[in-house]
């Protein structure tokens, strides 16, 4: 505790020095305020996914109608779509760069950077983060590897193409395919820029939470966010060098000629000197990081819909130390079921099996989760904000994706769907739909905190309907493709007199993604419109417990005025029976509650047990009441 | 906010938006103009009008929808106006609409299931493919009744439980005995699933090997972007192989110094005899590939530097499948499903499986790999190569067939 009352002295020293001369660059751009921070990681987000839907949206083209020509496309892509028609090798870069971009850059920064950065701090109670320069580093790089990415768009080579799982030695030999050159020399300095961004934010995001919580804020009283975002920074900060390792042997085989991922390879007659590597061992690495990765993705926006939901409902979440005990079991199983990815790569079948019961087991916290969200919102008072619809959405999609999972922990049936539109349909739903609809929950939720400005709630509902149900339109029927045997990455299905009964499914799809994209255009249109001419928000919108919403609308450095304010109970007290509001925020203490505290609020405190006792023998409870 | 500072607004929006939208349009019809200049051989007149008509009815959508907005708040001012209570409840239309994609989305997934659920591939042809097909099944049925009762309860409950100003919400923050419940169920149908799955696939790849029916080993090499086939020939023994021999006469590096390699014969196609089980040895050239064969039940990455294996046993034949499926063109295939490079969307063979005897008077008629040319290359005696016995020697030479474990070839 002393390190917290050190630290408040610290920042009070701080405001008393009134602010420092703020310029246009330490404001905007070299900031260090973590509120900017936040802000900085949500636009290059947005922009970045509205890149990656883009490339969706190129090789839906491509797959609805592969004989037709669009000369638009030569317009824009030149030498890659010759005649309008994409081609093969820049059809498994489109896939290769949408999937990198969404996982890392989108579903990792973008919502990880964004929600932890901003939600952190004054989740807490604190005045910044533990390391504001670490902060702002975190965001440089991110940026420089969107950059970089970026740029390989512009060589001549074209960009990475080998799948964003990057398997060599596809991606290692250079004459294996055009985008193994340059463009995957890009793509691996890229990850490694990106990888240290995640780092020093994750270091950031795990010590600012556990040393700098403000007084009363103990672990148990920490909203679910708080919770999620620091799982998930462990996850990162114990994964992410496994990626980094790898991706540095990489550049070694590719660069410096070892052979740790190569060994036997001919290509064509020519036979490569590389001996004694094995593209196994990539396959162990990439997925040591790539398993927990996409928890590092759905956990947050677990923990964010965990928020709205029980916001929305006004009514506390049901489970609270079920839902991150849960989160803490995902967090561990996640590090030890990255195998199923690899049951049919050749990895010996003894392990296969252990895989698939770790992989199983997951299931298990995950269906938790998501009976706590129905009994959160049973007999609750529902408020559909556009917040909460998307929080919805995003139980509906993990549970459609997730249940799909089961079928591909499965060893065995993994067998014949492995590398299918069936994967593609299971994780574009769990992890692509459900996250992205965490994170827009969250963007509808706490803009009003990042810009003082409210959204407009009906675009929002519009919204939210056009792009739920294109979704569904979107990955539903995939399954079915990839029960058929239709593997993913084909370029075409032109070859296979069998996959021609899908091209209509095909063309049916593409509409769907289409109608998906311009959907976005009505956020797009809202989030920024808003930023600068939405109504003006008032200090709790929504009238919610947590910390944040004691802060004071207009952003300053420090978050809070005066003191920090004190916690006095857990973030969840919705419709407390006996008191008159239907929410009493953290730092309401119970001194002021007597009429609705409850015999566990006070953890066993005797004096205040008693203390209550005697109140309430004094006032006696109306008869009906409530 | 006066109602008439709106209306400006909105209208210098929208205007803004007009503006916006037209300039784009003659943006984009000069890049058509451009693209046509560059290519005038391609029919495009047609494309560019739908992709000009498609921004346009694009924009006409969200003019639509820009007009729809702006008469929901004028008709929500006025109401407000009046003094009357706010206009539109939106919570009960985000509830009947939860209600209505409830009932719509579950007819959805019913057309979807009979529909394109009877698009999908015929009932497995391998005697282990039964097995994950009933597998499979018995999770469908576990799966589908959580996905729809989870569902009616998350939209249901949205939609009974929508906000209302005369309610409050139920305080209910926890009840251990219901966690626990709901831990115990999944966990024990998931025990099921594991245990099911688990011996499932140690059947498949654990098999306890039949001295009596020893099973004819094929070997497939994948490169960019094509598959090779290696039968054993007379001795029943796939030969060795070293990438560093693999030249242009020998594209495979098979070492004919192994007596194993030299009767070693190559197929265009893949022809299995029914009810005989197969060991596949699968390998890779250049880069990893993944030996698919979805009617069997079938598929292990192929990974240079590595030979994987894996047993099956086809049940019906291709023209017993081609009954089956009422389809006379019905074909077998096997494909690549790991990303390979810009072919991979077209790296296929044809699989047969035919009767013993058919597979026997075709095999006789294959070719070894080993012509004149390697046996110079080898130092190997120019002459006719010895008379085989076919397939019948298949099944007795025991030689080299080892465990079916997957082994490093290193």
């Amino acid at each position: 505790m002393s390190t917290i009352a050190l630290h408040d002295e610290h920042n009070h020293d701080h405001a008393d020095h009134g602010h420092h001369k703020e310029t246009l660059i330490s404001k905007y751009i070299f900031s260090m305020d973590h509120k900017m921070i936040a802000k900085q990681f949500l636009i290059t987000g947005i922009i970045m996914a509205v890149i990656a839907m883009g490339l969706s949206i190129l090789f839906r083209i491509q797959l609805a109608w592969p004989d037709k020509n669009f000369p638009f496309l030569e317009t824009f892509l030149g030498k890659w779509a010759e005649g309008g028609r994409i081609k093969p090798d820049f059809y498994l870069a489109l896939v290769t760069i949408h999937g990198t971009i969404m996982v890392f850059f989108v579903l990792t920064a973008g919502l990880s950077g964004t929600f932890s950065n901003l939600l952190i701090p004054l989740q807490v109670g604190a005045r910044d983060m533990a390391s504001p320069f670490l902060n702002m580093l975190s965001y440089w790089f991110f940026f420089l590897a969107c950059v970089v990415m970026m740029s390989s768009f512009f060589i001549q080579t074209g960009p990475a193409s080998g799948g964003w799982t990057v398997y060599p030695p596809l991606s290692v030999v250079a004459k294996a395919m055009p985008g193994s050159g340059l463009g995957m020399t890009l793509w691996l300095v890229s990850m490694v820029l990106f990888v240290a961004s995640s780092l020093m934010g994750g270091i950031n995001y795990v010590s600012t939470i556990l040393n700098m919580r403000t007084k009363g804020m103990d672990l148990w009283k920490m909203p679910l966010t708080i919770w999620a975002f620091f799982l998930t920074a462990i996850l990162g900060i114990l994964s992410f060098p496994v990626l980094v390792a790898g991706v540095v042997l990489m550049v070694f085989d590719r660069s410096f000629g070892t052979s740790f991922y190569l060994s036997d390879i001919v290509i064509g007659t020519d036979i490569l000197p590389n001996e004694g590597g094995s593209p196994i061992l990539w396959q162990h690495l990439f997925w040591f990081l790539g398993h927990p990765e996409v928890y590092i993705v759905i956990m947050p926006a677990l923990g964010i819909s965990s928020e709205v939901i029980s916001v929305n409902s006004r009514k506390p979440i049901f489970g609270y130390h079920a839902m991150v005990y849960s989160l803490i079991g995902i967090t561990v199983l996640s590090f030890i079921v990255w195998g199923h990815h690899m049951f049919v790569t050749g990895m010996n079948p003894l392990l296969g099996g252990v895989f698939m019961i770790t992989t199983l087991i997951i299931a298990v916290p995950s269906a938790v989760k998501t009976f706590n969200y129905l009994a959160t919102l049973w007999r609750g008072n529902i408020r559909f904000t556009p917040a909460m619809l998307f929080a919805i959405g995003l139980v509906s999609f993990f549970i459609s994706g997730g249940l799909t999972g089961i079928f591909l922990g499965n060893a065995s049936l993994d067998i014949n769907l492995h590398d299918t539109y069936f994967v593609v349909a299971h994780f574009h739903l769990v992890m692509g739909s459900a996250a992205i609809f965490g994170m827009l929950a969250g963007v509808y939720h706490w803009f009003p905190k990042m810009f003082g400005r409210m959204m407009n709630a009906k675009l929002g509902y519009l919204h939210f309907w056009l792009t739920f149900i294109a979704a569904y339109l979107v990955f539903f029927p995939l399954h079915f493709l990839g029960l058929d045997g239709v593997p993913r990455r084909y370029y075409a299905f032109t070859e296979f007199e069998f996959m021609k009964k899908w091209l209509t499914v095909n063309v049916f799809v593409t509409w769907a993604a289409i109608m998906a994209a311009l959907a976005q255009v009505a956020f797009l249109f809202n989030f920024f419109y808003s930023i600068f001419k939405g109504k003006v928000s008032p200090q709790n919108p929504w009238e919610a417990n947590t910390l944040e919403w004691t802060a004071p609308v207009e952003h300053l450095h420090g978050n809070w005025p005066g003191e920090i304010p004190t916690v006095y109970r857990w973030p969840y007290d919705y419709s407390k029976p006996g008191h008159d509001a239907d929410f009493i925020p953290q730092t309401v203490p119970f001194s002021q509650t007597m009429s609705s505290n409850l015999p566990h609020d006070f953890e066993g405190n005797e004096e205040a047990e008693k203390i209550q006792r005697d109140w309430e023998l004094a006032n006696p409870v109306p008869e009906n009441k409530g | 906010m006066s109602l008439r500072k709106f209306i400006t607004n909105k209208t210098t929006a929208a205007l803004a938006v007009l503006i916006t939208a037209f300039a784009n349009t003659s943006v984009f019809a000069q890049d058509a103009a451009a693209g046509a200049a560059a290519a005038p051989k391609v029919d495009m007149g047609e494309i560019y009008k739908s992709v000009i008509f498609y921004i346009l009815a694009f924009l006409a959508v969200c003019l639509f929808i820009a007009i729809i907005g702006k008469a929901i708040r004028v008709y929500e001012l006025s109401r407000e106006a009046q003094g009357k209570p706010v206009g539109i409840n939106w919570n009960r239309i985000h509830a009947s609409l939860f209600a209505l994609f409830l009932v719509v989305g579950l007819y959805g997934v019913y057309w979807e299931y009979t529909v394109h659920g009877a698009m999908l591939l015929p009932d497995a042809a391998s005697e282990h493919g039964k097995k994950i097909d009933k597998m499979f099944n018995l999770t469908l049925i576990i799966t589908t009744i959580v996905f729809v009762v989870t569902h009616i309860l998350l939209f249901g409950f949205s939609y009974i439980y929508k906000y209302s100003a005369k309610r409050k919400a139920y305080y209910y923050p926890h009840n251990n005995t219901i966690e626990k419940i709901w831990t115990i169920i999944p966990a024990l149908v998931l025990t099921v699933l594991v245990l099911m799955g688990f011996l499932t696939w140690r059947s498949i790849f654990f098999k306890t090997e039949d001295p009596k029916n020893k099973p004819l080993q094929i070997e497939v090499t994948s490169e960019q972007f094509k598959w090779s086939i290696r039968y054993p020939g007379a001795d029943g023994v796939v030969g060795a192989k070293n990438y560093k021999l693999t030249t242009a006469t020998n594209p495979l590096g098979i070492d004919f110094k192994d007596l194993n390699s030299r009767d070693d014969e190559m197929a265009d196609e893949m022809v299995i005899p029914v009810g005989k089980p197969v060991k596949l040895i699968l390998t890779s050239k250049d880069v990893i590939h993944s030996f698919y064969m979805p009617h069997f039940r079938v598929q292990l990455n192929t990974v240079p530097g590595m030979r994987v294996f894996f047993e099956f046993t086809p049940t019906k034949t291709t023209a017993e499948m081609q009954q089956e499926t009422n389809d006379p063109n019905f074909k077998y295939l096997f494909y690549c499903a790991k990303i390979c490079g810009s072919g991979h969307y077209n790296m296929q063979k044809v699989v047969r499986v035919v009767s013993e005897a058919e597979y026997k008077t075709w095999i006789a008629e294959q070719k070894t790999y080993l012509n004149d040319d390697l046996r110079k290359q080898f130092n190997l005696p120019v002459a006719p190569a010895p008379v085989k016995s076919v397939a019948d020697s298949v099944a007795n030479d025991s030689a080299a067939v080892k465990t079916n474990q997957m082994a490093l070839n290193k």
